[in-house]
């Protein structure tokens, strides 16, 4: 130890990269802090009864469709992207030959679409689905314009899992007598499950969190839709409607609260699952 | 039979894998379809630099927002950029394993707060805290390059933390031989070998700020000209969208489609530039 120290007395430059390294992962750390606590510390005395009531007013500006709203939406995209996502993730890692022509091409396009900006999905889904399709503001048009959203996380995190399942267990499902079908449903599948739920489970912190994707697709309306091409607003979609009509800053904090917990929770499980993975 | 179900399932997976393929070309389609005749309907020149933005009178020009979305994600990487580097320096090496297992979940959190909150966390803090120091109605270039700044952080952070203990421990162990400090080892030489890994993490960062529409819209003040200085107010191409989608009509519409295409166009062009030079470096 000490000559540990002696080493730096002869290097202030050392000590002194070693505190801004030490300054920077503390600026973070307080940054979070004041973040989640300033929300929640604010957020929670606003929390009232008349805000889960189960009709909305412009009295009670209560939450309660837009959760059910977002519970809607989070259910109808995964039930769309986790079959196109799973899916081509076993094509990319159980199908494909190396010499795969159409590979190169998938993951070029994969790219693309997690770097499209949500707004510019936004308006996609508007010149696509409300306009083109005619659907209108609708549950429906958010639920598409979301499951494109979503599609790249949930084939790379698949993808991640399969590959990290070892080719011992094929080869002896192989070695047993089953098919490539059986292999997969059976074997490969069943033990990348935890990292295929992991990245479920961030794809559902995505959709609940997500605003300009939805506002210009399945619109803004306050009340619990009856049909899939009706409108709605889900929880964070209902946050910026309150804020930007500028008369519900409490009901704002209470939302946010909600909302910051909601997807805290989410992620938090995300990891669980995953490290079940790892400590296997 | 068996034979059958195991062809027919493989082209049910290739199918889901084409997917993505379709998506993409649907997007290209739609947006470009729509954006391209209304650009050339204005004039290229006059929407791409023009000056002026004035739906009521039909003058559209978006070369303001364009600057607005270069400054402000210039801001950002500038203030994101080494918080975010030196944050992961301390992750992958000298962060004792007590505090990592608190520092390394509380980072993917902060990747996970919605945009939304951090818009409004950027409204009732931020805001008001830049008043404070100076003056005006606190709404900036400023504000909204801190304000992503901070939203990029996660982004930066667990990138770069990846790619430098990517880089194989011999070089660490090889520069101490050297007599290096452990720091000097850490900025001189595992620094620079991750380069292509943190590369890889700013442009993420720089795709993430400049799409971010939602937390920008409340915090930059939102006035469609040019900024004259840091405390000016800033329209974004991403807030040009979600501020007048909502009334627009006819050609104010297609105008503000028009500006996602722009905006599209720019990240692809990031990507395409950034996987080039990846390229090149791998061969």
């Amino acid at each position: 130890m000490k000559q540990y120290f002696a080493t730096y007395k002869r290097h202030p430059k050392s000590i002194f990269l070693r505190a801004v390294v030490t300054f920077a992962a503390a600026l973070t750390i307080f940054i979070l802090f004041s973040l989640v606590a300033y929300i929640i510390v604010k957020g929670i005395p606003n929390l009232k009864p008349s805000l889960f009531e189960w009709e909305y007013t412009s009295e009670n500006a209560s939450m309660m469709p837009a959760l059910i709203n977002t519970v809607a939406m989070v259910l109808l995209t995964l039930l769309l992207a986790v079959p196109f996502g799973i899916g081509s993730a076993i094509y990319l890692t159980e199908y494909a030959k190396r010499d795969n022509k159409v590979v190169p091409v998938i993951r070029m396009t994969t790219e693309t679409l997690s770097g499209i900006p949500s707004i510019v999905y936004g308006l996609f889904g508007y010149m696509a689905f409300v306009r083109a399709m005619e659907w209108g503001y609708s549950l429906l048009a958010g639920v598409i314009t979301l499951a494109i959203m979503i599609l790249p996380l949930i084939m790379r995190t698949t993808e991640e899992a399969l590959l990290a399942v070892p080719d011992s267990y094929r080869e002896g499902s192989y070695g047993l007598g089953a098919g490539r079908l059986r292999t997969i449903f059976r074997v490969v599948l069943p033990s990348a499950m935890p990292g295929i739920l992991s990245g479920v489970i961030l794809g559902i912190g995505r959709i609940v969190g997500e605003t300009a994707a939805l506002i210009y697709t399945a619109g803004t309306v306050t009340g619990v839709p009856d049909s899939v091409l009706s409108s709605g607003r889900t929880l964070a979609v209902h946050m910026y409607a309150l804020l930007s009509e500028g008369l519900y800053t409490d009901e704002a904090y209470a939302t946010a609260v909600v909302l910051l917990v909601l997807v805290l929770i989410i992620n938090r499980l995300s990891a669980l699952v995953a490290s079940k993975l790892q400590s296997r | 039979m068996n034979k059958l179900r195991e062809k027919s399932m493989g082209c049910v997976f290739l199918i889901t894998a084409l997917a993505s393929i379709f998506a993409v070309i649907v997007i290209c389609l739609f947006l470009f379809a729509n954006g391209f005749p209304t650009i050339f309907e204005i004039g290229p020149l006059d929407f791409l630099l023009g000056t002026n933005w004035r739906p009521t009178q039909d003058i559209y020009g978006i070369f303001p927002m364009i600057l607005g979305s270069i400054y402000v994600t210039a801001g950002s990487l500038i203030l994101g950029i080494p918080i975010g580097l030196l944050c992961a320096v301390y992750l992958a090496r000298f962060c004792p394993p007590k505090i990592y297992k608190y520092l390394k979940p509380a980072v993917d959190l902060l990747a996970g707060i919605p945009s939304i909150v951090y818009g409004f966390f950027g409204l009732v803090v931020i805001v008001p805290m830049m008043r404070d120091l100076f003056g005006g109605n606190g709404k900036s270039v400023l504000t909204a390059s801190i304000l992503l700044g901070i939203m990029i952080l996660p982004t930066l952070i667990s990138v770069g933390e990846s790619s430098i203990r990517a880089v194989p421990e011999s070089y660490y162990e090889g520069a101490l031989a050297l007599g290096a400090t452990p720091e000097e080892a850490m900025f001189k030489v595992m620094l620079p070998a991750a380069k292509s890994g943190v590369t890889a993490g700013i442009i993420l960062a720089i795709d993430r700020s400049i799409g971010e529409a939602m937390a920008v819209s409340m915090v930059a003040g939102n006035q469609p000209v040019i900024p004259e200085s840091l405390l000016s107010g800033v329209r974004t191409l991403t807030s040009n969208i979600v501020l007048e989608m909502g009334y627009a009509t006819d050609m104010h519409r297609a105008a503000l489609l028009a500006t996602g295409v722009v905006l599209f166009v720019f990240i692809l062009l990031i990507n395409l530039t950034f996987s080039l030079l990846r390229k090149k470096e791998d061969k």
